[in-house]
């Protein structure tokens, strides 16, 4: 398949660093197509500029003049009635391979099981920016589903052609196209065969409104889950290559240390493969032992500089802050109105500040990359949530085309925005080419907490003004460093000024599920939760008086239905919170119950409903299962997760140091889908998390009188004085 | 480097490693058997759990010289044939995974649990499963597929097919 590629700096959504993608001016030959695939139907979606700068919340420009045509999918019917989608979004647990399956099956109107989909490999599937911020459903579902409605119509052309009848008059149902007046059927497979047909599709064709749905809609169980049941799915750290070594890295003894002098005649002596390359130090061994050896035969010196610690984080991000913006976020800055004067003569003032500290993502599979070279040519397995980005790290790295790269992901265990770049990949393929055969790098849990990247922490301060009433008149917001992703506020208030500011982060960050938005949210929510309780409002009335937003006020009203908000009276050492707001296109509302014992502080969240609200829904199984999914994530970096750090290095990069939600913290979950058939579906792998750590707060707060305005609200239990 | 006999899913295998190599180790990097995990290399995740001689056992940190003469079952010996272990079928029935990269540990420890406990409260799972982390936050599912499990088994052990 021939490739012009041209690259342009894009900004990726929800992440604080630039990344370099491709964008593609295609050439479709349609020969070489057939000829890896084979005869049959292939559709191809082509996606419109305009389409392309609402994935990134309609205000990004693509840099340069609109493209002629950007391809982010193709479906492929082959002779033999099998169907092959290719897609560069990948499957790391969100349950795409399926959610996306089900939207082919229901326009083709195909049974899922014929339905193949090829994920996230360079050479075979089209570019694609990555798979976060919570875009898959709202994006490419669609195009899939126009691609596969497009596949329908043509197959349906070809049948009225074939019996010279009215198509309008067909139907389609079960991999064929019947005439009910001739009681006529013929298979797809019969209708393609031995042909070699194209279609490109119009971004507008015709869809099955949701309320139609036969197959999405449904809670189809995960496709391929056997495969997950039996140990049979080989994930990027199980790939395996004949006659493949092991590598290590060796590591500097603290953040931003540099290396001095290194000797490795002993590590050599092993008969192993050793690379020393400017800063990077890392050897590759027939076995991981004999790696750890000759990694510990190594004598390095570094030279190390002074580097922050977590106890002076706060302040320190606060006097380092920088020129720059926030690429991916609600906006930097936000004025209306006169906030000074406001706040100057409002009835009632509070001003708060609030703080997150920097948490891991611990995906439950840490980083791996195998690699192979094959003369220039160079194939890497790997967990990445940007195939394609990885492939320019790559290609960067080494001074290579792109298109002499090839990056492949297999179905990955987890990432949570924490598997956007692609060291291991680059570090697997620098000691491939030095050992002159394949070598699989696995990183150690430590080397994840330590040399990954983290979510970014955050100061917040806030000032509001209101009058007695509870009608807000001035909200001033000010953020240092966490993002600004979830800035804005839904609450309607005239005087406002919300402003972001980056700051020099003492430790790498980068996407997080809900990142921004999880403090925003925190910040907003607490403080209006303190609002209502100095106004001695109810805080749902006090939220809901300043709220105009239907969709939101519906989840809160949901939430609050459910849970019994205000029908029950708090016993001693027992509290009630909520929060809630929308992000990624989704609308949350949680309420949480908390008990704290007396005694000893232990605070236990014993109940959690959450309404949620993503438009027209896809698969309500999954859609519970990424809530479920997303609430008890959430009690961690609102519980106790925190990365804690001292000149340079990472304290507690441990599983046994660095404490995860396990079974006993996991409340009652209680979850209200609201479906709004009417509403395009959007994505709920983040939105769900917002409003947890503000309800845990209000309700420890209404429990103990303690207000916490930092997370990990109790990351040593809670302290009662 | 010495000889190491050892019996997995009802198989004699021989590897030449270092004694004190992990077992998880062995099965991965030598055997070739994947569905064991990696996830934290200190048994606190419960990835890489497997039955020795029944009992669960976290094999990152479990010296391979240790197991030599016992009985290793590992998530790849757990189906017979086609035929799904009931802890299996129940995790895919009640969806009880979303990454499903801790789902090998969890399945392993469930039926070590079930082994030992054929009728498991909620509590007692819980309490049972504590060493087993899901990052993707599972929790819940797992219990109930857990549950569902020990129903089935209960109905197979009174037909005597199981």
């Amino acid at each position: 398949m021939s490739r012009k590629t041209q690259l342009e700096t894009i900004i990726e959504p929800e992440r604080c660093e630039l990344a370099a993608a491709p964008l593609y001016h295609f050439d479709l030959d349609r020969r070489e197509f057939f000829k890896f695939l084979g005869a049959g139907l292939l559709v191809v979606s082509v996606l419109k500029s305009g389409a392309l700068t609402q994935e990134s919340g309609g205000r990004h420009q693509w840099q340069g003049d609109a493209l002629p045509q950007a391809i982010d999918a193709w479906l492929h019917l082959g002779e033999n009635g099998k169907i092959t989608v290719y897609t560069g979004k990948v499957e790391v647990g969100q349950n795409i391979r399926t959610s996306l399956s089900q939207a082919v099956a229901e326009e083709l109107r195909v049974v899922i099981g014929n339905i193949e989909l090829v994920m996230g490999d360079t050479q075979l599937t089209p570019f694609d920016m990555g798979t976060f911020g919570s875009r898959t459903t709202p994006t490419m579902n669609l195009q899939l589903r126009r691609v596969a409605a497009a596949a329908r119509d043509v197959l349906v052309g070809l049948a009225a052609e074939q019996w010279k009848a009215d198509r309008r008059r067909l139907l389609v149902s079960d991999g064929k196209v019947t005439d009910p007046q001739t009681q006529r059927s013929v298979e797809y497979a019969a209708l393609v065969k031995g042909r070699q047909l194209t279609e490109r599709v119009p971004a507008e064709d015709p869809l099955t409104p949701a309320t139609k749905w036969t197959v999405a809609g449904q809670s189809v169980p995960k496709l391929n889950g056997q495969d997950f049941v039996t140990g049979k799915h080989r994930y990027p750290a199980d790939q395996t290559l004949p006659g493949m070594w092991h590598g290590k890295i060796l590591r500097p003894p603290s953040l931003g240390a540099t290396l001095v002098s290194l000797d490795s005649q002993k590590a050599e002596a092993i008969g192993v493969a050793v690379v020393h390359d400017g800063n990077f130090v890392g050897v590759a061994a027939p076995s991981v032992r004999q790696a750890e050896a000759a990694l510990a035969a190594l004598h390095a010196e570094w030279k190390s500089e002074p580097q922050p610690s977590s106890k002076d984080l706060f302040d320190y991000l606060r006097q380092n802050t920088v020129e720059g913006r926030d690429p991916a976020g609600d906006g930097d800055r936000i004025d209306a109105g006169n906030v000074d004067q406001a706040l100057a003569s409002a009835e009632h003032r509070l001003k708060q500040t609030y703080t997150v500290s920097y948490i891991a993502h611990v995906p439950l599979e840490p980083r791996a990359a195998l690699a192979k070279w094959e003369g220039d040519n160079l194939t890497v397995w790997t967990g990445t949530q940007r195939p394609f980005g990885v492939r320019g790290e790559l290609a960067e790295a080494f001074r290579m085309p792109e298109d002499h790269v090839r990056v492949l992901m297999p179905d990955t265990g987890s990432g949570y925005g924490g598997k956007h770049t692609g060291e291991t990949a680059i570090e697997a393929a620098r000691l491939a080419r030095a050992a002159k055969r394949a070598v699989k790098v696995v990183w150690t849990r430590e080397e994840e907490f330590t040399w990954a990247y983290f979510r970014p922490a955050g100061v917040i301060d806030v000032a509001s003004g209101a009058r007695s009433d509870g009608t807000l008149t001035a909200w001033e917001f000010q953020n240092y460093n966490s993002g600004s992703a979830g800035i804005r506020t839904y609450y309607e208030v005239p005087n406002q000024r919300i402003v972001f500011h980056a700051a020099r982060s003492p430790l790498r960050q980068g996407s997080y599920r809900a990142l921004a938005a999880t403090a925003n949210h925190f910040a907003r929510e607490s403080h209006m939760d303190e609002l209502a309780h100095a106004l001695n409002l109810d805080p749902l009335a006090f939220r809901l008086k300043n709220l105009k937003n239907e969709r939101l006020r519906a989840v809160f009203l949901a939430a609050a239905d459910k849970f019994a908000w205000g029908k029950q009276k708090a016993t001693p050492g027992q509290g009630f919170g909520m929060g809630g707001g929308y992000e990624k296109l989704g609308n949350v509302a949680t309420c949480a119950e908390v008990r704290v014992d007396s005694q000893s502080g232990d605070v236990k969240v014993v109940r959690v409903v959450s309404a949620f609200e993503c438009g027209a829904i896809v698969n309500p199984e999954n859609l519970h299962n990424q809530i479920e999914g997303a609430i008890v994530q959430g009690l961690g970096g609102a519980l106790f997760e925190a990365v804690e750090f001292d000149n340079g290095k990472i304290l507690n990069a441990r599983l046994s140091a660095y404490r995860l939600p396990r079974f006993s913290d996991v409340p009652q979950l209680e979850t209200v889908l609201l479906d709004r058939k009417d509403l395009p579906s959007a994505g709920a792998g983040e939105c769900p998390l917002v409003g947890l750590a503000p309800a845990i707060a209000s309700a420890i707060f209404q429990a103990t009188g303690i207000r916490i305005r930092s997370l990990p609200l109790i990351p040593h239990g809670l302290k009662i004085s | 480097m010495a000889v190491i006999h050892l019996a997995i899913n009802g198989q004699a295998y021989t590897v030449d490693a270092d004694p004190r190599t992990s077992l998880l180790a062995v099965l991965r990097d030598h055997l070739d058997l994947t569905g064991s995990k990696y996830g934290c290399g200190e048994g606190q995740c419960g990835a890489c759990t497997v039955l020795i001689d029944g009992n669960a056992r976290r094999s990152c940190i479990t010296s391979v010289e240790t197991v030599a003469q016992k009985q290793i079952t590992t998530i790849e010996g757990l189906a017979r044939g086609d035929e799904l272990h009931p802890v299996q079928e129940a995790f895919l029935a009640e969806g009880a995974m979303q990454c499903a990269y801790c789902t090998s540990g969890m399945i392993m420890s469930a039926v070590a649990l079930l082994n030992r406990n054929p009728h498991p409260g909620d509590g007692q799972i819980i309490d049972f499963m504590e060493g087993n982390i899901c990052r993707c936050g599972t929790y819940p599912r797992i219990v109930r597929a857990i549950q569902r499990a020990s129903k089935t088994l209960a109905g197979a052990g009174k037909g005597g097919t199981r």
